[in-house]
């Protein structure tokens, strides 16, 4: 079947360039340019597996061929592969901004393995269908982050790395731990599977326990609060091709997996994870924007929006109605794409005025009226206004929640919408508006500006002819609140089972 | 033997839980490497205790004999400590890496990456 090559392609491709990667070790051009081909095939592969996920169709493959509950299986539906989907777009985007911003010591001490490695690790955490295995692909993730975050070794780094290794590994085993008690409750660890099994028994002790577990561990991994010390401790540190990878993709692992489970295997409607879930996301919000008010740091401000618009995310699942859902899966998309470009906007910020502190650049937009232009664009969007694609985002947000008569909580989203645009002017009146600091100005290649403004374009295109998109998140919120054809598509009837094990 | 396990689960995680929370690097590292331990203990227990045979068919026979253990939690454990080790090789390389650059391995005087001044926290 080609639907498994389609599959199994998206980790495959980033893993295969990984161990390429480390054969032309002493050639970081080499290593390079099969990152940049690698990047290019996973897009490729990933808007494949969109259009043949576009009209419903949830593609499986079971690792071995066993029979259905008892294989390793790869699934992806429209949620899945749009995920991979924007994943191949940024590893791209951010790859060839890597060509001019990591250092070639950084390079020679495995930069771009560790990449591949990341991106492996994200792409086989949106695709897989057993629980455990999810495990594994975070942990994939985690390790080739780990080594990414302190490559320079910088005094920094150290002190941010060790932050951030002690509470993902923590994160991590909490993770694990209830992956144990769903398997002491179930016996099963395949997600559909433990859909099924749970469904009567979902008042079990260890099933309880477990439900809590996990949020409280996919919560750390999505920054959401109170557990984000560690992100705006270790962001900033990397090199700017790091941290836009980081800031886009990593949290968003932790939404969607939160996303995943609680609509399928422990739905949230109506127990009290959703009360808390629906208090969590307003209070992320809220300390998110009010932590980036304090920074002067671009990168600080930016690291500290994360944790504000992963609130909007949780909003949208919490108030767990198709349109919510859809309203989460189109924020996450927009999002990626956004925060990703705002870091390596801040990097060329850095670059072209000397410094990350905005109390001391200046004078950027008579430096370059370019990068001005390319920094209002995802910024503007970032604080959601109209046409792009932040505004179409936060609207169906608000929109869901006011549906919902969630007013409070929906009035934080729109409160914390207006102090992230305040954030933003801040960067702009500062770093751009005010008159030139010393007018010191270094060039800044076509590699940094061209993924800018691809992305920027990106985000334009999606403002401008938001349609498409949100008829595909529609589509697919209403296939995760009712994840009946996911449940059925990873457990065929059992006719084909006995089948198989017949033969 | 359950209760016992049981207790032996509950003394890892709070002596791991009071070593994450000292302020050496190295305590906080191997603190995080017991509450490691302690959950693949748990990952282990959650397949059940008690039946002891092998998990092999013998020849002839369609299914399991009764009283075979699961083999499923032994693969899953298997690889838990695998990446566990892992993790736990690089957190001490890079705590002696931090112990290199910054000269201390109080976790209280880790300031590099904040911003200095009058909004430190």
């Amino acid at each position: 079947m080609s639907a498994d090559l389609l599959l199994i392609l998206p980790v495959l491709i980033p893993l295969a360039a990984a161990t390429l990667c480390t054969i032309v070790w002493g050639s970081t051009r080499l290593q390079a340019a099969v990152t940049i081909a690698a990047a290019a095939a996973l897009l490729v592969v990933s808007a494949l597996l969109v259009v043949r996920v576009a009209d419903g169709t949830i593609l499986v493959t079971r690792f071995g061929d066993w029979a259905a509950p008892f294989a390793i299986a790869f699934a992806a539906d429209r949620l899945g592969a749009a995920m991979v989907l924007v994943t191949g777009l940024l590893g791209l985007a951010v790859a060839v901004y890597a060509l001019a911003d990591v250092r070639r010591i950084a390079a020679l001490s495995g930069f771009y393995p560790l990449y591949n490695g990341l991106l492996a690790g994200v792409a086989g955490a949106f695709l897989t269908a057993d629980l455990f295995n999810l495990y594994v692909w975070f942990e994939v993730m985690l390790i080739a982050s780990f080594g990414l975050l302190v490559l320079n070794k910088t005094r920094e780094q150290l002190d941010g790395g060790l932050k951030y290794l002690a509470l993902n590994m923590l994160g991590t085993l909490f993770f694990l731990a209830a992956i144990a008690l769903l398997y002491n409750a179930a016996g099963t660890l395949n997600l559909a599977d433990l859909a099924m099994t749970l469904q009567g028994t979902s008042g079990t002790a260890a099933a309880t326990a477990a439900a809590w577990l996990l949020l409280l561990a996919f919560l750390m991994k999505a920054a959401a609060f109170p557990l984000f010390a560690w992100l705006p401790a270790s962001y900033h540190t990397g090199s700017i091709a790091v941290a836009a990878i980081f800031a886009g993709l990593l949290t968003k692992v932790g939404v969607y997996a939160i996303i995943r489970i609680y609509t399928l295997v422990l739905p949230l409607e109506g127990t009290a994870l959703q009360t808390v879930l629906l208090v969590v996301a307003a209070l992320t919000m809220v300390t998110g924007v009010f932590g980036a008010a304090v920074q002067w740091d671009v990168r600080r401000i930016l690291s500290f929006h994360i944790v504000s618009q992963i609130g909007y995310m949780l909003l949208g699942l919490a108030l767990f109605t198709p349109y919510a859902i859809a309203a989460a899966v189109f924020y996450v998309v927009h999002h990626i794409i956004v925060k990703a470009n705002l870091f390596l906007v801040a990097g060329v910020i850095g670059r072209v005025g000397g410094t990350y502190d905005i109390r001391r650049s200046g004078g950027l937009m008579m430096l370059s009226p370019l990068l001005a232009v390319l920094f209002l664009i995802p910024a503007l969007s970032l604080g959601g206004i109209p046409p792009l694609s932040g505004f179409w985002a936060k609207l169906m947000v608000i929109d869901a929640g006011l549906e919902d008569e969630a007013w409070i909580v929906t009035a934080a989203a729109l409160a914390v919408g207006l102090l992230t645009l305040f954030s933003m002017g801040k960067i702009w009146a500062y770093a751009f508006w005010r008159s030139p600091a010393d007018g010191r100005s270094r060039p800044v290649g076509w590699k940094r500006m061209v993924p800018i403004a691809a992305l920027a374009a990106v985000t334009l295109a999606i403002g401008f002819s938001a349609e498409p998109l949100v008829a595909f998140s529609l589509q697919a919120g209403q296939q995760l609140i009712d994840p009946a054809d996911y449940i059925a598509a990873l457990t065929p009837p059992i006719e084909d089972t006995v089948a198989e094990n017949v033969r | 033997m359950e209760a016992s396990l049981a207790l032996g689960f509950g003394a890892l995680i709070a002596a791991g839980t009071y070593m994450l929370l000292a302020r050496h690097i190295l305590r906080m590292v191997l603190g995080l490497s017991l509450i490691a331990v302690a959950v693949n203990m748990l990952l282990f227990l959650a397949g059940g205790v008690g039946p002891e045979e092998p998990a092999l068919i013998a020849a002839g026979a369609e299914v399991a004999a009764p009283g075979t253990a699961n083999p499923l939690p032994q693969a899953l454990v298997l690889t838990a400590v695998v990446i566990g080790f892992a993790l736990l090789s690089f957190a001490l390389v890079l705590a002696y890496r931090v112990q290199l650059a910054l000269g201390f391995v109080d976790t209280d005087a880790m300031r590099e990456a904040e911003p200095a001044g009058e909004d430190g926290r």
